[in-house]
């Protein structure tokens, strides 16, 4: 019996927010029957941008069920803008941690909500496994999708990226391409014969102390800032040392059930993209 | 019988007993002893150990007489898994001219895994195919028997879908080609008549905990005449055949509970398989698009396999287990593997139906009030999960995923 988190049990046996939303103006559906797990999102989008009610309707398992009711609750209330910054990583969060082998429930919340917010702009809609080329047969699994489950999760093994996208746990044939794509991404040197070496990326350049500080001000003044900001919250850099960004939330942010979330996720994900990859972010005590 | 009998512990209706069943308190009362005061070994030469090596001769000769064999046919192991790695082992290492081999695709990972490190190791494999019942076609296995086969390893009853399958004609062709047969059967023992007498196979394996025997107890015949490799090398137990010191209690408890599975065939094919039917009807009787896996007619009487249409196994697993209801499924998320059981795929049951699929299997303690409670709580699980389902059927995209499903239909009979 997988051993779940009291929060996944009691959203599985108490899911909240379940069925069709009449008046949804957003709808993304992902997963197949032929897959063994599928969600359907709808999300009522206020003239605002912001996330005034959300459903969902799942064919899964607990995980699946679990991960579709928490998404629904995460989104509820948030601006299209905050949306779209949910990872799967928060849905596993919420949950307090997912079996490793049902982390692609929580991928299938964050596709699912992708799909839906492209809906909402009017965009057509296009399955993921439409972008990109395909890897995974069985479960329609393109290059893309692991390319990004390898780079969002910090993933090492084939093992690993099965868990998340589902890729290479069918008849297996795809491991190698799963591998390959590894070595790409984490810009590793194929070791074996007979695979085709693959370009190292390039590693960004080190910043000094005193360009690090003026990139992580500008950003938290520029970006940040403002977007806590719409919700009544705010943020003030204490201090940078070495890697380490100390800052201290102000506002609503203080107490806010989701401030941990607010700094992993908003804060520290957006100064790992725009200034340093290993950037970690500390609350001031 | 009511099991939980304790107030501080919940009511459990125990449907999984071809996972595995409670040591019967007959069995446990035989142990006991042996578990404690006679705590002798049953190789030593003093009357201590020998009170407890007599013991041992006297399930030898209980197993055999529940098979109709020879007792010196019967070999003590430490599980079915055990039992078959052996048969297998032993065929192969016997006759290292011949490198071929015969089997299903729908067997126990105990053969299953072992052929596919033989295959690894150069041996040539035929894996035979099942049909949507679960059923062999008796054809295809005489078409597969070559002059260099070592081995034909087929699983007497099939422990997800039930399906019994023809091993006495298997056997019978096996002997005509003077090739080796193996079956296992660990779950038609005690459920299905098991006469060895002038029933032609070379190698059965059976499992103590799979008739109400404690876990890690088995055994191999093996038929008199038999080239025979050990696959445990150590001293002289077991006539040499397998090494390491008896698990004394344990074999006494399996020699009893063959015993009493002997005894209990006839409640098994009468009272436990109407149970079982009511079950099925019951439930078939209530929930729409739901099928039966297994053979109609030549099934497990103990055993139901039901999948039904749009919802997820282990969600239906788990809002069972709050009414105490243990069962299991084939479907890919209780295994952690992605894909459904290879039995209902080897099936070529539709992906629809695979991943939404239950087995309950009975045992001779399941009572009536128990498979009412199943009857009675089951469809209303599966009504909330489909209405939950997106592919429910008052979805606005039901015809799409009607069409869905009838192409996962077309496609696993490709």
């Amino acid at each position: 019996m997988w051993e779940y988190t009291d929060k996944v049990k009691e959203h599985f046996l108490n899911p909240r927010n379940v069925g069709k939303l009449d008046d949804a103006n957003a709808v993304g559906e992902v997963g197949s029957l032929a897959c063994g797990d599928a969600l359907k999102l709808y999300l009522k989008i206020d003239d605002k941008g912001v996330i005034r009610d959300a459903k969902f309707q799942t064919f899964g398992c607990a995980s699946a069920i679990a991960s579709s009711s928490v998404l629904t609750e995460l989104v509820k209330g948030k601006t299209v803008e905050e949306a779209r910054a949910l990872t799967n990583k928060d849905i596993a969060g919420f949950l307090g941690g997912l079996p490793k082998e049902k982390m692609h429930c929580s991928v299938m919340g964050q596709e699912a909500l992708e799909a839906a917010l492209k809906n909402y702009w009017g965009e057509k809609y296009v399955a993921p496994t439409g972008e990109g080329e395909l890897i995974c047969h069985c479960f329609g699994v393109t290059d893309e999708q692991i390319r990004r489950a390898i780079r969002e999760n910090d993933l090492k093994t084939a093992e690993e990226v099965t868990q998340f996208t589902k890729a290479g746990g069918g008849c297996g044939e795809c491991i190698l391409d799963i591998e390959r794509l590894l070595m790409e991404v984490r810009g590793e040197q194929a070791p074996a014969e007979g695979v085709a070496p693959v370009a190292e990326e390039k590693k960004p350049k080190r910043l000094t102390n005193i360009q690090r500080m003026q990139l992580v001000s500008k950003v938290i003044d520029e970006e940040i800032r403002p977007s806590l900001k719409k919700d009544g919250g705010d943020i003030e850099l204490i201090d940078i040392d070495g890697l380490n960004v100390v800052v201290s939330l102000r506002g609503a942010c203080v107490g806010c059930p989701s401030a941990q979330l607010t700094l992993k996720q908003l804060v520290e994900r957006r100064l790992r993209e725009t200034v340093e990859p290993d950037i970690v972010i500390q609350e001031a005590q | 019988m009511s099991h939980g009998p304790a107030q501080d512990k919940p009511q459990v209706i125990y449907l999984d007993n071809n996972a595995t069943t409670r040591v019967a308190p007959e069995v446990l009362e035989e142990m006991l002893p042996f578990l404690s005061e006679y705590y002798g070994n049953p190789s030593s030469m003093h009357s201590f150990g020998g009170k407890v090596g007599g013991k041992i001769n006297q399930a030898r000769e209980r197993v055999a007489a529940a098979l109709g064999c020879d007792p010196r046919e019967v070999v003590f192991t430490s599980c079915g898994t055990e039992s078959d790695n052996t048969a297998l082992h032993s065929a192969v290492s016997a006759r290292p001219d011949k490198r071929h081999i015969v089997t299903t695709r729908v067997e126990h990972p105990a053969v299953l895994n072992y052929v596919k490190l033989l295959e690894q190791q150069g041996y040539s494999v035929t894996w035979l195919p099942v049909d949507k019942h679960g059923r062999l076609d008796l054809e295809h296995v005489r078409e597969a028997i070559r002059a260099d086969t070592a081995v034909v390893s087929v699983m007497w009853a099939n422990n997800e879908s039930g399906t019994v399958f023809p091993v006495r004609e298997i056997g019978a062709m096996c002997r005509e080609k003077g090739v080796p047969f193996h079956t296992d059967a660990v779950q038609a023992v005690g459920k299905i008549p098991v006469n060895l007498k002038e029933f032609p196979c070379d190698y059965l394996a059976l499992s103590g905990h799979k008739i109400h025997a404690p876990k890690g107890v088995g055994a191999l015949y093996v038929r008199k005449g038999m080239l025979f490799k050990p696959f445990m090398i150590g001293g002289h137990q077991e006539r040499g055949r397998r090494g390491g010191t008896e698990n004394a209690a344990s074999i006494i408890g399996l020699g009893k509970a063959m015993e009493l599975a002997a005894a209990g065939i006839q409640d098994e094919n009468t009272r436990v398989k109407a149970l079982r039917d009511r079950l099925e009807k019951g439930l078939m009787g209530a929930i729409p698009e739901a099928l039966i896996n297994g053979d109609p007619v030549n099934r497990l009487p103990n055993t139901l396999s039901i999948a039904f249409m749009y919802i997820e196994g282990e969600a239906m697993l788990l809002l069972l287990d709050q009414f105490g209801i243990c069962a299991s499924s084939g479907s890919a998320c209780t295994s952690g593997s992605l894909e459904p059981s290879h039995v209902l795929r080897a099936m070529g049951v539709p992906f629809t139906y695979a991943h939404g699929s239950l087995r309950f299997s009975l045992s001779r303690y399941t009572t009536e009030a128990e498979i009412d409670t199943v009857v009675r709580e089951l469809p209303k699980i599966v009504a909330r999960l489909r209405a939950m389902s997106p592919f429910s059927a008052d979805s606005e995209t039901e015809g799409q995923h009607k069409a869905v499903a009838a192409c996962a239909v077309e496609r696993s009979t490709e």
